[in-house]
């Protein structure tokens, strides 16, 4: 509508002394002010700094008084009284060392917030669940005064939505909690400052003045008018802590305070599932290159500030049900920080600040947030890659994306949201969908809509399979693909639904105010269960399987008989199945009506809710035994990928990522041994590994380097490993804190003694 | 996959499970390998000129069977019969599966790129590749033509079956020494001991590098002077990259019992972290890289 141009008397000159002009001096355009002012490294690890003594004092206060009381009681506190917001807590500090990158999301840290726009019941719930009293004032001005997107939702649910969501065919959906997955631009906070930012969106909101009335035209003007609102509750916020953020930052030290205040706006007002902090590194370096050359800052400083950061990145906490953990175990919020990959004048987008950040996990130690996601390409620099794969081999704590299928998608200022999204930073935003249980519908197709489970008829006016013979492929096949038809019918009515009422009763006014004007939206759809589907339409094609039936005829289980090809052993007769559902799921997606003119896309990850879905869903023709968890993503089921770790890799690899470009996630277990004999044996061959996955067309790969032993141990020793870092499905968790149930599913999973 | 079963020795983690074809259990079957079904004596033609092999599974691994990660073939059959086997269903040649060498072929191509982003290759292993001599002179030929590394993992038993041409299309040989005392090495093997030193000799003077492989067992290799002969022997051999000590573990016990063999190693033990580090001492005082 409307180009984001800042009105030349709010910038403030001097901040900017030095950097290349271009572009981004007159209008919005961070990726503009990277291209032009930062320096590639290309260099090894060897600058880097170990911790101050400083960071160790604040990180050993907080461990000592805050996530070791917290990990007794799940909850270290919650204020009661208080909804949450930008402006809504007075300062509060770690300690008195914390003074490098300040802020916190309530007065103390861990100390959790009610944000009860999503919906009362789950703030109640968890208040309950934290050992809490309601305040019956702020319960009764959101029962009784304030609507939220929850109730808006069940206001406009339909009975087939209802009918899907109770049989778990439908589950998960942000009908009941924050849906995330939007990046607000922060690094705009920084390079602007807020009265420029506010200045230009004011200017945006009238520039339609003229205009007659639409809905969409007084949508934009209301929306504008609550960004510009949170744009100055953002600045109240620095002034608590001393800071003056109307102004552009004028050092690498307030380039980064300044940027996570934009962070820390969004964490306070708003629990998206996924509240990604974006791909910082390289804009933060020009701050950090120009005050090293200005003889004002050190590597020890600079690591100082970049491990602050990363320090209060890993103590954001939200108010959440112990039922909301089932789908998303351990507690994440996926501050995922994107980083690494090309840009498109093909200059990798490596500086010494992306290895500053994976330092951070040697003076910290692990742990799963921020959510470290590098860019990955053959072609990075050789001594980044060996020090990713030499960090990913020390703490398990790195995913990797195929920066490629990024970049020529997305272009080369994406950054990843939650575990696979990818989005162009500050001009996209994804309405999150969770998933449906893809695996779950083939046995709705067998089953002519009974649910397998209950018996009850869930979806009407469709025939199983009759008789007892041997299922035939093409039978199954055109059931399976009508069957999907309903269920992603179903599924994105449900979705419009949900995105209509978050806009409307919990709009992210901050991370949107971090936006352009105007901007992609994409409809995140999502499938679980695919290695079963692919295995079990492999079974049916290959082999011969019977139906066993119960005394009313439903169909409970199966009697496979021959071999059959299983997907992830690089077979293309299984993989070829595998891909054809992905497919088949998206274009049924793409002729659906999407809110808000939204790109379909479709995902296929399942983060933890591989356990909660699995325990909802019967037996299959695969062996799939039922109420056993799935496999996460787009995994190979457990213990069956037996031909090696990079086979696997091939089989997810040929999963076509257009019809998948919400992402595809493959997580994978090595143990330490089955990388080499030495660490620098492991390092290189752990690099080969991900240009082998990569250039064979894998977009992603969680890897751990892990062995079975260990996390048997951590199940019985708890105390012993407060910080070990797992991979999950696109995201980390400490392994202790993961219920029985998912410790289990992990430890069941595929490892590969030799990669 | 890690041994579960009741009553099984835990690994040391530090120790890397792997080993040459009688010490690391073979891959999950020919998936994704189309069958070959040939009549009687079409198959036997096929068999003769190396167009057919017979393969027990394969794998795409790394760090163990040679550099990078390599397409790992196991062959069916051996003939010898080692007291530690951890391939037993390798031993026999029927068990395999009919493989023609166009189709194993068409594999290590489409691994082209696999092996040279990870600097990888191709690895026949088995049972013992050189009992199919015909066969995987065709592939090692086969994967010459495609500049792919090269690498068997033998016994060297049957060295003899090694043609010199055979030998140019080499770029490594894991070879398996199981002892250095003649009668020892019978008492492991069933077999004598000198085609493989004579094997080690003919691949040092043709220049073919070579991985030593010494699968250590307690109460059986274990001997001081049964190593000390084999390391004498290998400071002999000018083209030794390295020597791995491979501590013996029980991952193959539960084939014997599911093909009805007698395993005569129940109640070995792994042997302990200082007994390995003594021999491992033995192979690095002749100056070669041991690991």
């Amino acid at each position: 509508m409307t180009i984001t141009e800042i009105p030349a008397a709010a910038t403030d000159e001097t901040a900017w002394d030095g950097f290349t002009e271009g572009p981004w001096t007159a209008t919005i355009d961070v990726r503009d002010f990277i291209q032009r002012n930062y320096t590639p490294y290309l260099g090894d690890a060897a600058f880097l700094a170990g911790p101050t003594a400083k960071t160790l004092r604040t990180w050993d206060t907080l461990e000592r008084e805050y996530l070791s009381v917290e990990r007794e009681r799940r909850v270290y506190d919650v204020d009661t009284h208080t909804p949450a917001d930008i402006d809504a807590f007075p300062a509060g500090y770690i300690s008195a060392d914390d003074d490098v990158v300040v802020g916190i999301q309530t007065d103390t840290p861990l100390k959790r917030a009610m944000m009860p726009n999503g919906g009362w019941r789950m703030v109640e719930t968890a208040l309950h669940e934290a050992g809490k009293e309601v305040d019956p004032e702020v319960k009764r001005i959101f029962t009784q005064y304030r609507k939220t997107h929850n109730e808006a939702v069940f206001d406009m649910y339909t009975p087939r939505i209802r009918a899907a969501r109770s049989s778990h065919i439908i589950t998960g959906l942000p009908d009941a909690y924050g849906r995330g997955r939007i990046i607000g631009d922060y690094r705009r906070v920084a390079l602007y400052g807020v009265d420029a930012l506010i200045a230009a969106k004011n200017a945006d909101k009238d520039s339609v003045a003229d205009q007659p009335f639409s809905e969409h035209w007084a949508r934009y003007r209301e929306e504008h008018s609550e960004q510009v609102k949170a744009l100055k509750k953002l600045k109240r916020l620095g002034e608590s802590y001393g800071f003056d953020l109307g102004r552009p930052a004028r050092t690498f030290q307030e380039a980064v305070q300044w940027t996570y205040f934009g962070y820390l706006a969004s964490v306070k007002s708003q629990d998206g599932a996924a509240m990604s902090i974006g791909r910082l590194s390289a804009f933060f370096d020009v701050y950090a290159e120009r005050d090293l050359a200005a003889g004002t800052l050190t590597e020890e400083l600079a690591q100082e500030i970049i491990d602050a950061l990363v320090l209060k990145l890993r103590i954001v906490r939200f108010l959440r049900t112990i039922d909301y953990d089932q789908i998303f175990s351990g507690d994440p919020y996926w501050a995922t920080w994107s980083d690494a990959g090309f840009g498109e004048d093909g200059r990798p987008l490596v500086t010494k600040t992306s290895f500053r950040l994976l330092q951070t996990l040697r003076n910290l130690g692990p742990a799963p947030e921020p959510n470290i996601t590098i860019f990955w390409d053959e072609n990075l620099p050789a001594g980044y890659k060996e020090f990713c794969a030499a960090i990913s081999i020390e703490t398990s704590a790195i995913q990797y994306e195929s920066d490629q299928q990024i970049r020529c998608h997305w272009g080369d200022d994406a950054a990843i949201a939650c575990c696979v999204s990818p989005m162009t930073i500050g001009k996209q935003m994804q309405f999150f969908g969770a998933r449906v249980n893809a695996a779950k519908s083939l046995l709705y197709a067998i089953n002519g809509g009974r649910d397998e489970v209950s018996g009850k008829l869930i979806v009407r006016g469709h025939e199983g399979v009759k008789g007892s013979e041997a299922l035939d492929f093409d039978e199954v096949w055109a059931k399976y693909d009508e069957m999907l038809s309903w269920v992603t019918a179903t599924y994105v009515e449900a979705l419009n639904i949900i995105h209509y009422s978050h806009d409307k009763y919990a709009y992210e006014a901050v991370e949107m105010a971090l936006h352009d004007d105007e901007i992609v939206r994409t409809m995140g759809c999502g499938i679980a269960g695919l290695s079963i589907v692919a295995d079990s339409l492999a079974a049916i094609k290959y082999a011969k399987v019977y139906p066993v039936r119960d005394e009313t005829g439903l169909v409970v289980d199966y009697i496979t008989e021959g071999d059959f090809p299983v997907y992830g052993n690089d077979d293309d007769r299984a993989d070829e199945l595998a891909a054809l559902v992905v497919r088949t799921v998206m274009d049924k997606i793409r002729h659906l009506p999407m809110y808000r003119d939204a790109v379909p896309t479709q995902s296929v990850l399942t983060i933890t809710s591989n356990v909660v879905y699995g325990k909802a869903t019967g037996a299959f023709p695969s062996g799939h035994k039922a109420g056993t968890p799935f496999a996460p993503g787009a995994n190979p089921e457990n213990g069956m990928d037996t031909h090696g770790m990079v086979a696997s890799m091939l089989s997810v690899g040929k999963l076509d990522y257009d019809d998948a470009l919400d992402g595809i996630s493959l997580t994978n277990t090595i143990t330490p041994s089955g990388l080499g004999r030495t660490k620098d044996e492991q390092v290189a061959n752990l690099v080969g590994i991900l240009d082998a996955g990569m250039s064979e067309g894998l977009y992603h790969a969680n890897i751990n380097v892990l062995s079975r032993e260990t996390l048997q141990d951590a199940i019985d020793h708890p105390e012993k490993y407060p910080n070990l870092t797992v991979r999950v499905s696109g995201y980390a968790v400490n392994f202790v804190k993961l219920s029985k149930e998912q410790q289990l599913d992990v430890l069941s999973r595929t490892f590969h003694e030799s990669a | 996959m890690s041994s579960s079963h009741d009553g099984a020795p835990v690994v040391d983690l530090s120790t890397p499970l792997v080993g040459g074809s009688t010490h690391r259990t073979a891959g999950q079957g020919t998936q994704g390998l189309l069958n070959a079904d040939f009549d009687r004596p079409e198959r036997l033609a096929q068999v003769r000129t190396g167009q057919l092999g017979s393969l027990h599974s394969w794998e795409l691994v790394t760090a163990v069977d040679g550099p990078g990660t390599r397409l790992t073939v196991f062959l069916a059959g051996c003939p010898l019969r080692c007291l530690y086997c951890h391939n037993p269903d390798t031993l026999e040649m029927r068990r395999g599966t009919d493989i023609t060498a166009e189709e194993l072929l068409k594999k290590v191509s489409r691994y082209r790129g696999v092996f040279r982003a990870t600097g990888g290759g191709l690895t026949l292993s088995g049972g013992e590749p050189l009992m199919q001599p015909a066969f995987i002179g065709r592939i090692l030929r086969g994967a010459k033509e495609m500049g792919v590394h090269t690498t068997i993992d033998t016994s060297g038993f049957l060295g003899a079956a090694a043609t010199d041409a055979m030998l140019d299309d080499l770029d490594l040989v894991l070879l398996d020494v199981k002892s250095g005392i003649p009668d020892t090495y019978t008492r492991v093997t069933g077999r004598e001991l000198q085609p493989t030193l004579d094997f080690g000799r003919r691949l040092s003077d043709h220049g073919v590098a070579m991985w030593i492989r010494y699968v250590l067992v307690p109460d059986l290799t274990d001997a001081w002077d049964n190593v000390e002969v084999v390391a004498d022997y290998v400071a002999t051999l000018a083209t030794v990259a390295r020597v791995e000590v491979l501590p013996f573990h029980q991952m193959g016990r539960d084939k014997w019992d599911a093909l009805g063999m007698r395993y005569e190693l129940a109640d070995t033990r792994p042997p302990t972290p200082e007994l390995v580090e003594r021999v491992r001492g033995q192979f690095r005082a002749r100056g070669v890289e041991v690991h």
